[in-house]
C-alpha cells in the first residue's frame, strides 16, 4: 500500500506554535525529492558548539583524541574530521577602527553536487541519497583512503582505530523519518538552518542583502553558487570574512572535474612505455 | 616560496587532509611499475625470439605482481574487506580502475612465470604472457593518475605530467631488473630500456616541476627535495653506467643497474612525500586558487 506522505514544509520560527511533524519520506518511487541541505548563517552564531554536542550525542561519535587545548580562542575541537562532524571556528580579529571582533562559525561537511569522495571511492560505500547528501556505508567501507585527501574541504577522514573512513550524514537516519539533524535542532540562534536547499538558497539571498542594508558591508555568500567547481553546494554559508580566515579554501574544486584530462595523460604515458619497450628491441638482442 | 602577500589562513591550519597513506603505497607504486613494465618488456623479448630475456622479465613481472597486492591490501584500513575492491568497477575512481587491472596482471604475471619455469600449461602461459604485457603499461602509469586525482595542489597540478615520470621509472626500473637477471649477451634491449626510461624519467620530472612553478616546491625542500635530488642522481648516475657497461663489462652494468633501481624506488618516494608537504601547508591551497579567481575576473572584465 502506497502511503501519500505531507509535503516538506520549512519552518517558520523556532519561538511559533509548536511544529508539524515533518516528513520527508526518502525512497525510489519515481517521485523526485527536493534537495535537502543546511544554510549556516554564521552573522548570528554564538560559539556555543552545541551543534557539535548535539551531533556527537545522537550519531554516537567517539572521541576525537585526546583532551587539549590548543591556545587557538576557544577552538579546542580544532578540524572536522572523522570523529568531528560540526566544528565551530572561533577567529579573533583586531580592527583599528571597531576593535575587536569575533567571528564564529560552524562548520560542516558541504555535501557537494560534484562530491570528490563519492567519486574516487573504489568500492561505492560512498552514495548520494534520496536526499541529494553523500553518506558513508560503514559496512562497505574498507578504509583505503583514497576519498581523505580527494576532498576539497578536508572534511571526511579515517578513523585510525576502526580504519574505516567517517563523515557527517546530514542525519540520514533523522531525515527518513521526517526530523531535521541533530545540529540544526539544537542550534538556539537558528544559525545552522535546514530545509530545501532552493528554499534555503533565497532566505539567504534576503539575508544578506538585509545585512548589508543594515551597513555590514563583509557579510557575503560561500558555497551558495550551483555554478562553481563542487556544482553547488548542500551546505553553504553566510560569512563575514574571506572563506580562508575560516579555514576554508576560497574557490574549491572538485578533482575528478580535471579526471578526463588526467586519464588521457595515463593513455599517453602507457603508449610512450609501450612505444620505448618496443624500441627497445629494434637494436637486436646485443 | 609561495608569495607571503595577501595570504590569509585559520591559524596556520592545513585545509585539506593530508593522505592517510602509509610506507606501503609508495612501495606499491615502485612494485606495480617494475611488474608493468617488466611484462611488457618480457612480451616483447618473447615476441623477438628472446626466450632468455623473456624468462627473467616474466620472473620479475610476477614477483612484482605478487608483492604488490599484499603491499595494497595491507595499507586498507579493513584489510579483511578487500575483496570489496572489486565490487564496482568505477572510471571515475583510478583506485577502482587500477584494482581491476592489478586484479588482472597479478595472476597473469605470476601464471607466466610459473608456466614458463616450470614448463607446465604452455598455452595457457603464453595467453597469460600476451594479457600481462598488454595491461603492463596501464598498471604502470595509472598510480600517476592515481595520486594526482586527489586535492593535493602538488600531486592535481602535476598530474599531466605525473604518468610520464612514473613510466619512466616504471621503464628504467624493469630495464634494471632485467640486466640483474639476464646473461648480459641477451641484456642488450634491458639496457637500452634503462637508458629510455630514465631519460623519460628525468625530463617529465623535469617538465612536472616548470609547470607547477612555486607549487612544485615541495620537491625542493625537505624530504621530498632530498629524495628528489637522490633519484635524479641514482637515475642518470645508472643510465650512465648502464650504458658504459654494456655488453662486455658486466660489473659496470650491473652497478648501474642497482643504481637506476633505487632511483626509481627514490622518485615514487620523493612524489609520495611531496604530496604531505604540499597538504600540510594552506598557502598551497589557498594561494593557486586565488590566483584562478583572479584571472577569472580578469577575464570578466575584458569582455
Amino acid at each position: 500500500m502506497r502511503v501519500d506522505l505531507p509535503t516538506p514544509t520549512v519552518r517558520e520560527g523556532r519561538h511559533g506554535p509548536p511544529e508539524p511533524p515533518r516528513t520527508f519520506g526518502g525512497g525510489y518511487d519515481g517521485q523526485a525529492r527536493p534537495r535537502l541541505g543546511f544554510f549556516t548563517d554564521t552573522s548570528v552564531c554564538i560559539g556555543c558548539k552545541a551543534c557539535e554536542v548535539a551531533c556527537k550525542e545522537w550519531n554516537l561519535v567517539p572521541q576525537d583524541g585526546p583532551l587539549r587545548l590548543t591556545g587557538d580562542s576557544y577552538d579546542n575541537t580544532g578540524a572536522l574530521g572523522a570523529s568531528t562532524w560540526r566544528h565551530v571556528a572561533f577567529v579573533e580579529q583586531q580592527r583599528d577602527d571597531q576593535g575587536l571582533r569575533w567571528l564564529m562559525s560552524s562548520d560542516v561537511c558541504k555535501h557537494c553536487s560534484s562530491a570528490a569522495c563519492l567519486e574516487v571511492c573504489p568500492t561505492g560505500a560512498l552514495f548520494r541519497t534520496e536526499f541529494g547528501t553523500v553518506v558513508v556505508q560503514p559496512d562497505i567501507c574498507n578504509g583505503c583512503g583514497y576519498c581523505v585527501p580527494a576532498c576539497p574541504f578536508g572534511v571526511i577522514d579515517r578513523r585510525e582505530d576502526d580504519g574505516r573512513a567517517f563523515k557527517c550524514t546530514l542525519c540520514y537516519d533523522r531525515l527518513r523519518d521526517g526530523l531535521e539533524p541533530a545540529c540544526a535542532k539544537a542550534c538556539p540562534t537558528d544559525s545552522i538552518q535546514f530545509g530545501e536547499l532552493d528554499e534555503l538558497r533565497a532566505r539567504a539571498e534576503q539575508r544578506v542583502a538585509g545585512l548589508r542594508e543594515a551597513g555590514v558591508a563583509e557579510a557575503r555568500l560561500y558555497l551558495e553558487d550551483s555554478d562553481d567547481g563542487i556544482g553547488g553546494a548542500g551546505a553553504f554559508f553566510l560569512l563575514l570574512d574571506e572563506p580562508e580566515a575560516y579555514g576554508l579554501p576560497p574557490d574549491p574544486v572538485s578533482t575528478t572535474r580535471d579526471l578526463p584530462t588526467l586519464w588521457r595523460a595515463a593513455a599517453l604515458a602507457a603508449g610512450t612505455l609501450a612505444a620505448a619497450v618496443a624500441t627497445a628491441f629494434l637494436g637486436g638482442r646485443r | 616560496m609561495v608569495p607571503e602577500a595577501e595570504f590569509r589562513s585559520y591559524y596556520g591550519r592545513p585545509i585539506i587532509k593530508e593522505p592517510v597513506w602509509t610506507w606501503e603505497v609508495p612501495w606499491y607504486f615502485f612494485a606495480g611499475g617494475l611488474a608493468g613494465a617488466s611484462a611488457s618488456l618480457g612480451l616483447g623479448a618473447r615476441l623477438a625470439g628472446n626466450d632468455r630475456l623473456a624468462r627473467a622479465a616474466f620472473m620479475v613481472a610476477g614477483a612484482g605482481g605478487a608483492a604488490g597486492v599484499p603491499l595494497l591490501v595491507s595499507d586498507l584500513g579493513r584489510p579483511e574487506r578487500f575483496l570489496y575492491m572489486l565490487r564496482v568497477f568505477k572510471v571515475t575512481s583510478p583506485l577502482s580502475v587500477g584494482s581491476w587491472i592489478l586484479a588482472a596482471l597479478g595472476p597473469a604475471a605470476v601464471g607466466a612465470a610459473v608456466s614458463d619455469r616450470l614448463g607446465i600449461f604452455p598455452r595457457l602461459g603464453r595467453a597469460a604472457e600476451v594479457v600481462a604485457g598488454l595491461l603492463g603499461p596501464a598498471l604502470a602509469t595509472y598510480t600517476g593518475t592515481l595520486v594526482a586525482d586527489t586535492a593535493v595542489p602538488v600531486w592535481h597540478e602535476g598530474g599531466r605530467e605525473l604518468p610520464f615520470v612514473f613510466a619512466g621509472s616504471a621503464a628504467a626500473s624493469a630495464g634494471a631488473a632485467a640486466v640483474l637477471t639476464t646473461p648480459a649477451g641477451d641484456a642488450g634491449p634491458a639496457r637500452r630500456l634503462v637508458v629510455a626510461g630514465a631519460l623519460l624519467e628525468l625530463g617529465a620530472a623535469q617538465a612536472m616541476e616548470r609547470r607547477l612553478g612555486e607549487l612544485g616546491q615541495p620537491y625542493h625542500e625537505g624530504p621530498a627535495g632530498r629524495l628528489a635530488r637522490l633519484a635524479k642522481g641514482c637515475t642518470a648516475a645508472g643510465a650512465g653506467l648502464v650504458a658504459l657497461g654494456g655488453r662486455r663489462r658486466r660489473g659496470l652494468a650491473a652497478a648501474g643497474a642497482a643504481l637506476a633501481l633505487a632511483g626509481s624506488v627514490c622518485e615514487r618516494w620523493a612524489v609520495y612525500k611531496a604530496g604531505f608537504q604540499s597538504a600540510r601547508d594552506p598557502r598551497y591551497v589557498v594561494a593557486p586558487q586565488r590566483a584562478r579567481m583572479a584571472r577569472r575576473e580578469a577575464q570578466k572584465i575584458e569582455q
